[in-house]
């Protein structure tokens, strides 16, 4: 599924079909070279199976960074590893959707040994599958570097299975001189933000861009909604299916929803995060609910630094807004690694502080997950984004990555998006949910 | 995904069947034993392949559609839960419905809009006229963009806020259509973005099915007073049966098919609901619902059957005349 597309370079709707026919043709192409035994010259594709000599010298890579500024960054950490340790890395890289879209037929194929994925239910699922290798060991000598959100975050019950690198918040974001000339205030209460979106609409203005023709955005606003007026552990539960979807939580959730989708752009379905982020950027909106990397759509200098952001107001005291989403980005080792002691040297490696600092020196819309890396070179933004981690009582993963992707992708996008059509049938939405939360989680045999 | 049978083209005639008289009277005795391996092998190669890369795979899409298996491990992973699919698709998945609707009204329009214009472009463009070369590959070049180009063309005339349509009909504010996000319109959007490759499609077809018409037939026509449309009507077209199956056909599948275009729009969501996005969506990627997504390629391979069959069925009778 189409998750955030970080950092995208192109819309993201266009690589979509081209990423379906090239997942096809690796696979094929795979199956044919092994039939051809052609595995000097797909090297990069996965290693060959000659026997996995567990010696530590050497490990292979499938990473999901095809994107020019994250490839930079990556291939920074792994000639430093490489130097530092001796140890070959041999990537594999392809473009995000594809690499996102492949992933079963991947890790039940030839995966490498290493590969980047996310942390929450998303890695969950393909560990309970048996498709992930046990990180424990070493989680014990990265463990220093990390907040126990993070840990928790990264594990599947009391194993850990993933190493974070990146991550980064999901806020309301405005532009600092369109509320210094215009005299807004950043809203501390329910009443303040009403208040707030009244005065942006009385001044020829939209109060919140939005665009949802992605289908993942809406989930952004669903989210918070949720976590202010129900609860971060409720939120949890609910992503989990432990909750019914037509009961009254929900309901309240998609009411104050309502109330507020007047504020946002009208047809949000057919407008891409990109366009959205456009009318924030040209002042025809005042905010934007999305993730940092709506940075992206900043051009760097003057604009990008005029970028600011709060944290959604409290809907209901009892509750407040400590909770967020900030979704982590991290890498992963397969079950069945041909050389388990490199790929683990490799893992503790992109767990250090060094790995963090590199990652970060080229990627202005995320924060190093690490404890310890420098901070030094943070922009405002990310400075005030890793405080706002740093002190966020719970921090949540985002509905794609903290619910069954099956369930993401085929019942809550339509759901949300029949919604923001008709605002007014909000049972109809309801019962959606909780037929599609019925069939999909279901004991798994 | 399952391979929709693509009905072949009626073959031509082979070898031109004038073979020498009494080489025929002859011809048990001429095939040697190598003739007859050679014969042999000849058909159950094909056969073979037919059999592994066709049916084979439409067997088990049928036989995963009563299971619920997630795409992960091997066949001791796969559950069998009956028609729990089926009853949850017809019962309990919005999706399925709209997706029908839609199917059948690309097929209405296909059939009544694209296809006939097709047929009279080529009808205009099969005369000599002046530059026609030109308006031939304009019209067929929609048929050679990548889709992935055409979904970015039509996106740029579609949009809402920097559209051109929008623009050109000169509407502000609130008063833009949204021409992709609103499912009441979307579908009739794409409709015509879809169109406009067809026509050029079919348009190409019929050039070649036209140009084997005896221009002698024409000119009886002509001579016994017949109007260019008496014409058309009551000479050419009756001469270009088998083209007007292949174009029925090719529409027929065409519809059944559509896919690409929607998927690039919104991943057939919202009012774009197409049974092929549909079978996509729940299948490839993370979703990886591979039961249910094979019980609605199942009811999409049940749809095609209904029209494939009679087709072929009339093209078995005509080899037996």
């Amino acid at each position: 599924m189409p998750t955030h597309p970080r950092p995208a370079a192109l819309p993201s709707r266009l690589p979509d079909l081209h990423a379906l026919q090239s997942a096809f043709a690796r696979r094929s192409l795979l199956r044919g070279a092994g039939a051809v035994g052609a595995v000097g010259a797909l090297s990069a594709c996965g290693s060959d199976d000659a026997g996995g000599g567990g010696d530590g010298e050497a490990t292979t890579l499938g990473s999901r960074f095809g994107d020019e500024v994250p490839r930079a960054a990556e291939d920074a950490v792994i000639a430093a590893f490489t130097e530092a340790s001796g140890i070959e890395v041999t990537p594999n890289v392809q473009d995000n959707e594809t690499f996102q879209e492949s992933i079963n037929s991947y890790l039940q194929g030839n995966p490498d040994d290493v590969f980047t994925w996310f942390a929450g239910f998303r890695g969950r699922f393909f560990d309970d599958q048996g498709l992930v290798g046990d990180l424990t060991d070493v989680w014990t000598d990265i463990e220093d570097g990390f907040t126990p959100a993070f840990k928790e975050a990264s594990s599947n019950g009391d194993k850990q299975i993933l190493v974070p690198v990146l991550n980064y918040p999901w806020a309301v974001f405005y532009r600092k001189s369109l509320f210094e000339e215009n005299g807004y205030t950043v809203p501390e209460t329910r009443d303040d933000l009403i208040a707030l979106c009244e005065q942006v609409q009385a001044d020829g203005l939209v109060p919140f861009a939005f665009g949802d023709a992605d289908g993942w955005p809406a989930m952004g606003t669903f989210d918070i909604l949720n976590m202010r007026l129900n609860g971060y552990d409720f939120h949890i539960s609910l992503m989990a299916g432990d909750e019914d979807w037509d009961g009254d939580e929900v309901r309240a959730v998609f009411e104050e929803w309502a109330t507020l989708l007047p504020f946002h752009q009208e047809d949000p379905v057919g407008r891409t995060w990109q366009d959205a982020a456009a009318s924030l950027l040209q002042k025809e909106s005042a905010m934007y609910i999305l993730g940092m990397f709506v940075g992206e759509q900043f051009p760097e200098g003057e604009e990008r630094d005029d970028l600011d952001f709060f944290t959604f107001p409290a809907l209901d005291d009892e509750i407040g807004n400590g909770a967020l989403d900030a979704p982590i980005d991290g890498y992963m080792m397969v079950a069945d690694p041909q050389d388990e002691a490199a790929a683990k040297d490799f893992l503790r490696f992109l767990g250090s502080k060094e790995a963090g600092e590199l990652f970060l020196a080229e990627n202005p819309n995320n924060i190093a997950a690490h404890l310890e890396a420098d901070t030094s070179g943070y922009s405002a933004l990310q400075q005030k984004a890793a405080e706002l981690i740093g002190s966020a009582e719970n921090i949540a993963q985002f509905l794609d990555r903290d619910t069954r992707p099956d369930f993401a992708s085929t019942i809550v996008i339509p759901a949300l998006q029949k919604f923001l059509q008709d605002p007014e049938d909000i049972d109809g939405v309801l019962t959606d949910l909780q037929a599609g939360k019925e069939r999909l989680f279901v004991e798994e045999g | 995904m399952t391979a929709t049978p693509v009905a072949p083209p009626p073959a031509p005639a082979a070898g031109g069947g004038a073979r020498p008289r009494r080489r025929r009277r002859t011809r048990l005795q001429l095939l040697t034993t190598t003739d007859r391996v050679v014969l042999a092998v000849m058909v159950a190669v094909p056969a073979l392949i037919v059999l592994c890369i066709v049916w084979l795979p439409t067997l088990g899409t049928v036989l995963l559609s009563f299971t619920g298996w997630n795409g992960i491990g091997g066949l001791d992973r796969v559950n069998f839960v009956g028609t729990d699919n089926y009853e949850a698709i017809t019962t309990s998945y919005p999706p399925f419905w709209t997706a029908i609707r839609n199917n059948v009204l690309w097929l209405a329009v296909f059939f009544l809009v694209a296809t006939p214009l097709g047929m009279f472009l080529a009808v205009l463009l099969d005369r000599d006229l002046k530059g026609s070369w030109f308006y031939r590959s304009s019209i067929y070049l929609p048929v050679v963009l990548s889709l992935a180009l055409a979904g970015f063309i039509w996106q740029l005339i579609y949009s809402r806020d920097q559209g051109l349509l929008n623009v050109v009909l000169g509407l502000e504010g609130s008063d833009r259509v949204d021409w992709y996000g609103d499912p009441s319109v979307n579908i009739w959007a794409v409709l015509v973005a879809a169109s406009w490759r067809h026509v050029g499609y079919i348009m190409l077809l019929y050039l070649a099915g036209l140009k084997s018409v005896d221009l002698a037939l024409k000119e009886a026509a002509a001579m016994d007073g017949a109007s260019e449309t008496r014409t058309f009507f009551s000479v050419v077209f009756p001469t270009l049966a088998p083209i007007n199956v292949v174009v029925l056909v090719i529409t027929v599948i065409e519809s059944l098919r559509a896919f690409d275009l929607v998927w690039v729009v919104n991943k057939g969501r919202n009012g774009l609901e197409l049974l092929s996005a549909l079978v996509t969506a729940n299948i490839v990627g993370e979703a990886s619902l591979v039961g249910f997504g094979s019980a609605i390629a199942t009811i999409l391979f049940a749809i095609a059957m209904v029209f494939v069959v009679p087709y072929l069925g009339s093209i078995l009778r005509e080899e037996r005349r």
